[in-house]
């Protein structure tokens, strides 16, 4: 049951729609929009902006969520070649 | 003031009834063929779908603790308390990717706690164990600290005593939850869930919509704010940051996404999902969630406006900021909604306590009892000492509030949430790759958790005339390396866990190459690079329940 050590890769499947999921990071970025101009309904820039900021992080995650809903990142263990992991798997 | 609101008692005991009986009806919902399995008592069978997942998930993070000290953060100094909206919008596209791998493992071996996966990744009892301890160390203070929200809530109703007669309505309704937790296991939380998640909607929708009006609008709000910061003499307040507090502001934000998921009780909710598209819609949900949390912060400074004054803690003698809410919703409100609001933070303290405790449960059970006292034990028996485990971390939660100073909990909570950081490496990191060794995970985590420590231990707090663990705002000018002092004369102000994090992941590195080096055996690792993709439907798959 055991397997060989560490010397496999990560099994690393990797989708350049996962990249969208940087973006949102630019919220640290706080001299962006540490700063009451323009306000929105009495409220400072400060706040809003980072309302707002849901929505952009919400909109990445949703786009990344339907490009990679149904795609496998690897075929299923059932695969024929994958035959000696599958014996492992179900040896657990 | 300390009077007895008699309607607001009566709402808010009859909603407390209600998520009483749901508690211990849960125990049937959805029930597998045994309770008797930590797949089941644990992780409620491993197959919540989207619906259950987001309650439970929202239910479990967004506490009762954070809704009423992230506006009360806001009352006392302004803009920095506001760091919790952008931590909750990185949090979600920063896990999207680790927590499905996290799931997959999980599911393809029957892992509980992120520390089984540890002991899998890398066969060192020592790191799991580590790991396991950082877990429960970390959480006992967070389930105080639910306690403390609890109780805010009940001194507003007027149960507002001293001594122990002031505790004793939270000792009873704390001595339900542990019941019917005991009873469900994990199913208990995630159906109490709906009801909380629910009030808590309509309660906060209906404030941010009826106070601004009341209080002559967003405008006449902001201006009140600015106008107290003004007149206090602290220079790190304000509705704008300053240029000392944004790099914290960032930090602060930045570590406390890293960490969320890296608590057992985020690692709970999320590997009773059924599978990789109940996550993924869950991470784009999710954020529902911090959008409620921005409005309600807000209300911290509605209640500066409304001149709201912080209820004075009878046991304590001191004016407790956290009652700040509760007495917003007491004085501009009727009766009948401030009970509704009022139980919405009530059971909004149980679900995630429940979740907490059977998180800390499983850490307890498979990390530390099967490693070290009972190494075959049968899935029945791992259940039984889980629930026994259960009751042992809330009443160990319930001791902290009654004997110690409550203070004492946030402190810890503080400290808590460096401690858990510093298991990133080991758990996060792990997920993609092993090529940190072993040896090198346990030296970063022993230098990250000790330099974090002293590091909180040194920052005053000049507001409350504290000489220790004042907050968690470090001066880049205290930051010294055996001497070496690379920020000397900076007020700049930073968040201490990521400071800790970045020595942490140095040591590692360090230690790694070194191991490497000498060819130090980095243990087995059981898990296969197909487990890390693994998803429900899968032919082959691992049944919930299995033998071990």
């Amino acid at each position: 049951m055991a397997a060989p050590t560490g010397r496999k890769g990560t099994g690393l499947h990797f989708s350049p729609w996962n990249l969208l999921l940087i973006i949102p990071f630019w919220i640290l970025l706080t001299p962006l929009f540490n700063r009451s101009d323009p306000t929105l309904w009495g409220m400072p820039f400060f706040y809003w902006f980072q309302f707002v900021g849901i929505a952009i992080g919400v909109t990445c995650t949703v786009v990344v969520y339907f490009a990679t809903k149904d795609r496998r990142a690897v075929a299923p263990l059932s695969r024929p070649t994958d035959v000696d992991e599958l014996d492992e798997g179900s040896a657990r | 003031m300390s009077d007895l609101q008699v309607p607001e008692l009566i709402i808010f005991c009859l909603l407390f009834l209600v998520v009483t009986v749901l508690g211990f009806v849960a125990a049937r919902w959805r029930a597998g063929q045994t309770l008797d399995h930590l797949d089941e008592w644990g992780l409620g069978g491993r197959k919540f779908g989207s619906w259950i997942t987001w309650f439970l998930i929202g239910g479990d993070l967004y506490t009762a603790y954070t809704f009423v000290a992230v506006p009360a953060l806001l009352f006392g100094a302004g803009a920095m308390g506001f760091f919790a909206l952008p931590y909750t919008i990185i949090a979600y596209p920063l896990v999207f990717l680790p927590l499905l791998r996290l799931w997959s493992v999980s599911r393809a071996h029957g892992y509980v706690t992120p520390a089984d996966f540890v002991r899998g990744r890398y066969g060192s009892p020592l790191l799991a164990t580590l790991i396991a301890i950082t877990g429960i160390v970390a959480t006992m203070p967070y389930i105080a600290l639910q306690l403390v929200g609890l109780e805010a809530v009940l001194r507003s109703m007027g149960l507002n005593a001293g001594g122990f007669l002031g505790h004793l309505p939270l000792l009873i309704a704390f001595i339900i939850l542990a019941v019917y937790t005991y009873q469900s296991g994990l199913r208990a939380p995630a159906l109490i869930a709906f009801v909380k998640d629910l009030l808590i909607y309509v309660v906060i929708l209906v404030a941010v919509i009826y106070l601004p009006v009341r209080l002559g609008g967003w405008d006449s709000i902001f201006t009140a704010a600015e106008q107290k910061f003004a007149e206090t003499p602290s220079p790190n307040d304000g509705v704008l940051l300053n240029s000392n507090n944004q790099l914290q502001y960032a930090t602060l934000a930045l570590g406390s996404a890293l960490a969320l998921f890296l608590y057992p009780h985020s690692v709970t909710g999320v590997l009773a999902s059924r599978g990789r598209n109940v996550l993924k819609r869950n991470m784009s949900a999710l954020p529902a969630y911090s959008l409620l949390l921005g409005l309600l912060a807000l209300l911290g400074f509605a209640a500066i406006a409304a001149g709201t004054e912080p209820l004075i803690n009878q046991a304590t003698g001191n004016p407790d900021t956290n009652t700040i809410v509760p007495q917003l919703f007491h004085n501009e409100f009727p009766a009948w909604f401030a009970g509704i609001a009022f139980a919405a933070i009530g059971i909004g303290a149980l679900v995630p306590a429940a979740i907490m405790s059977i998180a800390a449960a499983n850490l307890w059970t498979r990390n530390i009892y099967k490693e070290f006292f009972k190494r075959n034990a049968t899935p029945a028996e791992e259940a039984r000492q889980a629930k026994f485990a259960s009751l042992i971390v809330k009443f160990g939660a319930v001791a902290f509030i009654l004997f110690i100073d409550p203070q004492f909990s946030i402190d810890l909570q503080l400290i808590g949430g460096v401690m858990i950081l510093q298991t990133l490496p080991a758990v996060a990191i792990a997920l993609y790759t092993r090529w940190l060794h072993r040896w090198g995970l346990v030296a970063g985590w022993i230098v990250g958790m000790f330099w974090g420590m002293l590091l909180l231990y040194n920052i005053p707090n000049p507001a409350t005339g504290r000489a220790h663990f004042g907050g968690s705002a470090l001066a880049l000018d205290k930051l010294n390396i055996f001497g070496w002092q690379p920020f000397a004369g900076s007020t700049v102000q930073i968040y201490v866990g990521i400071v800790a994090l970045i020595a942490n992941l140095l040591v590692a590195v360090v230690v790694t190459l070194i191991a490497r080096g000498v060819k130090a055996f980095n243990g087995t690792d059981t898990t296969e690079d197909a487990d890390y993709h693994v998803d429900e439907g899968d032919e082959n798959l691992r049944p919930v329940a299995a033998g071990h």
